[in-house]
């Protein structure tokens, strides 16, 4: 039985009925580590909340855990953890009573389950008595995370639990999550953070409420069918105007140090040219090579096509 | 070079608790500094003292020539600001916010008029001029906010993580706007939680506990880290931090 | 002055696009000065006074015409006993009653001097004062009159007794007032916000998706007000008695169990303003607005209710301190017993039920 499964779901807003949801498709597999990538405004908060039962879809059907969201929701809701964005918890409790709060309200108690949160608890355990309100974005996570796992959800849910925290909380917060896994918790994940997506067994990438697409990581980078380059030269700025005005260009953009270029007609002869054109326009210390896609890559293909 | 920021040993005391300690560095002209750090690094308090907000406890600074202790009015009125919490009024419309902020920095009708054509033309808003800005997608709110933001060409723009959960192409495009304010002349003072964006800054500093740890060009960082990306640079120097985790 | 300029520019554009903002800034002015026009005043006017005439001679008939051509006064003639005039008071149905003896003219014939028996409620005492102003004032002119066209000075002297207020005490009013707005207050107020706070943090949302059922968060929430609330009315109440002199006539039991129907009252209204609202702000505004205003100006306790125009009496109805007010009124200073408030604990019981099917019924379990 699939996890989480969706069909053709949409959902719109206002008396305009803005699509924040566009006919979006998707399975989850048990066990399975699914992200949701794609910017603020995709539509990824909205199919969270449709999936934990608190928004009822305009149109489609959906299932979590075999439950249908509409019909079956209190099924759902006794046996899924989620944690919306922001990290909600109470914030004038302490992280100790917190998690009681918790595990009370699931009808469970912090002892019955803590071998599951116990390698994260024991990160912020030292600081228990302290007060939600006053913990860091990194320690405010863990604890999310804690709350929402002291139940033993067979479906996890994570809206954006990473965003505003800084690149090392990151990390960390997601090498948690692959621990997790182990378990045999379904976790789906959404992100704005394309990087994170590597993380993941399978991702969808959404923008505008449309699925742009679906894959494993490595699929995603299979699935690029252009041939992609690092590019860079002494006057990095000159380089990307020069290129994006150039005929044989496909797409040039920034990426970190390097640019990322995609050629039209790519062989031996049409990058010596490239070169050729290059030094004729006066730039220094070119550097061209080869290199595999990211997942940002593949995101900004899709979005362009 | 002209040296636009100037500090030295600047710091902020709340009680016992030093937020900002000693920090020293200088930014020319027409430079983009990325200026990074770990939550609760200190990084919001160096820049409040640096945008006039905050009066510090100790050291000295000039921003734009102007002192930060006696002159914070000068200093406010020479610089532009953005941050991802606050950019533009919603319930405004984009002509109305472009008029509002050009009228606070005091330009004249005939300045803004003709300014104020240029940026939307070209961010490409002709046919949303009326509408209120809390129904455009964030990528374009984030970009008009950036525009608006230096307006007034001020010497320095500060930008408080202004790309937060955008997407990859909005990125590039407001990336885009800001070479073009530093090709004018303008320095732009940067923060950031995306690694990438720090390598197109020409200079970075990064601050751990209140500190600045490193500063230097990302090349030379990676380098001096024996870094394959300014990521694993980060990561070296964050995670031995005491604030924050 | 032109930065001034276009900030000025840009506050008007901000209120100018939040209706909800223009609604109370132009509405709520006329509301007011209307309602303060037309309804709120100290005079006492259409008070219900019975006249109770045992002498049946000229001169009394005359001066119940001439009471009865003033317009303050909405009569009853009745000849009642002594012991139906204390009901009639007990009900509340009558302010004032005046009793003119058997042999009134034949006193004032023959002795040049007769009495008058007015007896007054003075749970209000101002009220009380008033019409005894008002009263005296009828009396002393009738009394000119007939002294013109007398030899011999004529004295009708009015004897007033106050009723369950002798000594005209000011807190007998404002105690039992003071209890209905600072339950209203508490209650509503802070349930309201309460809950709304957990949907503004996004607490909210996790509760829901839980297997805990959301009445049970919302029940959760009442709890805690409850019982300071009730903490707070013994508090009232000790203050009026030992530090006030103002004593509990009647029984203090059924006073605590009244005012903990009140509080339930009070709770599920604030209950039901939390449901319908998005955030503090408009919850403690809609409180401040929509329940403390009407509490203060239609219970009674600082403006009579009988003055108003009908329809304002008819809205009065509606609002809960009304009730609450003359069942605190009838226990703690008349001493009254059940029998005499069971149709307005009847009529609290009703509003309760009704707003808090409203308010589970309008509970949303979703977020939109």
């Amino acid at each position: 039985m699939q996890a989480v499964t969706l069909n053709n779901i949409t959902k719109t807003y206002g008396k305009e009925k803005t699509v924040a949801v566009d006919n979006v498709s998707f399975t989850v597999n048990k066990g399975e580590l699914f992200g949701l990538i794609g910017p603020d405004g995709a539509g990824k908060s909205s199919i969270f909340r449709m999936l934990t039962t608190l928004l009822l879809p305009d149109g489609g059907t959906a299932t979590v855990d075999g439950f249908d969201i509409v019909k079956d929701y209190k099924s759902i809701r006794n046996t899924v953890g989620y944690m919306p964005g922001k990290f909600s918890l109470y914030q004038d409790l302490s992280i100790e009573e917190n998690l009681n709060f918790f595990a009370t309200v699931f009808g469970t108690t912090v002892e019955e389950n803590y071998d599951l949160i116990r390698d994260i608890y024991v990160q912020i355990e030292p600081f228990k008595k302290r007060r939600a309100g006053k913990l860091s974005g990194g320690m405010k996570q863990k604890l999310a995370l804690c709350c929402a796992l002291i139940h033993k959800p067979t479906v996890l849910f994570l809206d954006e639990p990473t965003t505003g925290v800084d690149p090392v909380s990151r990390k960390e917060f997601w090498e948690m999550l692959k621990r997790l896994k182990a378990q045999d918790i379904t976790i789906v994940v959404s992100t704005p953070y394309m990087d994170e997506a590597t993380m993941c067994d399978r991702i969808a990438l959404i923008q505008n409420g449309k699925i742009l697409g679906i894959n494993t990581p490595e699929d995603a980078v299979k699935a690029y069918d252009w041939n992609l380059y690092k590019i860079r030269a002494r006057k990095m700025y000159n380089l990307v105007r020069d290129l994006n005005s150039y005929q044989n260009t496909l797409s040039c953009y920034a990426f970190g140090e390097y640019l990322h270029l995609s050629l039209k007609q790519d062989d031996a002869r049409t990058k010596a040219d490239l070169l050729h054109h290059l030094d004729s326009l006066g730039h220094l210390d070119v550097e061209l090579a080869p290199i595999e896609p990211t997942i940002e890559d593949c995101f900004i293909k899709l979005l362009k096509n | 070079m002209e040296v636009v920021i100037k500090t030295d040993k600047l710091t902020k005391r709340f009680g016992d608790f030093v937020a900002a300690n000693e920090i020293t560095f200088e930014v020319s002209k027409g430079e983009i500094f990325g200026f990074l750090g770990a939550n609760g690094a200190g990084k919001t308090t160096a820049m409040r003292m640096l945008c006039g907000l905050s009066i510090p406890s100790s050291g000295e600074a000039t921003i734009a020539g102007f002192d930060v202790y006696k002159q914070t009015e000068q200093i406010k009125r020479n610089i532009g600001y953005m941050s991802q919490k606050f950019s533009l009024y919603e319930d405004l419309t984009v002509v109305e916010n472009i008029q509002f902020f050009g009228g606070i920095y005091g330009l004249s009708d005939k300045t803004l008029k003709s300014k104020s054509e240029e940026l939307i033309n070209q961010l490409g808003l002709q046919s949303e001029t009326k509408k209120l800005v809390g129904s455009l997608p964030l990528g374009w709110k984030q970009k008009l906010s950036f525009s608006v933001a230096v307006l007034h060409e001020p010497k320095i723009v500060f930008l408080d993580e202004p790309t937060g959960g955008v997407d990859p192409v909005t990125r590039r495009q407001f990336w885009d706007l800001i070479y073009e304010a530093a090709e004018k002349g303008i320095t732009i003072f940067v923060t950031t939680h995306y690694m990438d964006e720090a390598e197109y800054c020409n200079r970075i500093s990064i601050m751990v506990d209140g500190r600045i740890k490193a500063l230097d060009t990302p090349g030379n960082l990676k380098k001096q880290f024996s870094a394959g990306s300014m990521d694993e640079v980060f990561y070296e120097l964050a995670r031995g931090a005491k604030r924050g985790d | 002055m032109k930065q001034f300029l276009t900030f000025v520019k840009k506050e008007f554009a901000h209120v100018l696009r939040d209706r909800k903002t223009m609604v109370i800034l132009f509405g709520l002015p006329i509301v007011q000065i209307l309602i303060f026009g037309f309804a709120l005043s100290n005079e006492v006017k259409n008070s219900k006074i019975v006249i109770a005439d045992y002498a049946k001679d000229n001169i009394s008939q005359e001066l119940i015409a001439k009471i009865e051509a003033s317009q303050y006064f909405e009569i009853e003639k009745s000849l009642m006993r002594q012991g139906e005039i204390e009901a009639a008071f007990k009900t509340g149905k009558i302010k004032m009653a005046i009793v003119f003896p058997e042999n009134f003219g034949h006193d004032l014939m023959h002795d040049n001097k007769s009495q008058l028996q007015v007896i007054l409620d003075a749970t209000d005492p101002n009220q009380a004062t008033t019409l005894t102003n008002y009263i005296s004032s009828v009396v002393a002119d009738y009394q000119m009159e007939l002294n013109k066209t007398n030899a011999a000075p004529l004295q009708i002297l009015p004897e007033t007794r106050m009723l369950y207020n002798p000594q005209l005490k000011g807190a007998h009013n404002f105690v039992p007032g003071v209890m209905a707005l600072v339950l209203m207050l508490v209650c509503v107020m802070m349930t309201a916000i309460s809950i709304v706070r957990e949907k503004e943090i996004g607490t909210m949302e996790i509760l829901l998706v839980s297997p805990f059922k959301p009445i049970l968060v919302v029940l959760s929430k009442a709890v805690p007000y409850l019982i300071l609330s009730l903490v707070n009315v013994i508090s009232i109440l000790l203050l009026s008695v030992f530090v006030l002199d103002l004593p509990v006539n009647g029984s203090v039991l059924l006073l605590i169990a009244e005012s903990t129907l009140f509080i339930i009252t009070s709770l599920s209204l604030g209950l039901l303003i939390s449901v319908r609202t998005q955030s503090q702000q408009v919850a403690m505004l809609i409180s401040l607005m929509g329940m403390l205003l009407p509490t203060l100006l239609f219970s009674g306790f600082m403006f009579p209710i009988e003055n108003m125009p009908l329809p304002l009496q008819i809205i009065s109805n509606a609002v809960p301190a009304k009730w609450y007010y003359i069942i605190v009124k009838n226990i703690m200073i008349k001493g009254l017993g059940f029998a005499s408030i069971w149709k307005e604990t009847l009529i609290l019981l009703g509003i309760t039920l009704f707003l808090t099917t409203v308010a589970i019924k309008n509970f949303k379990i979703r977020l939109a």
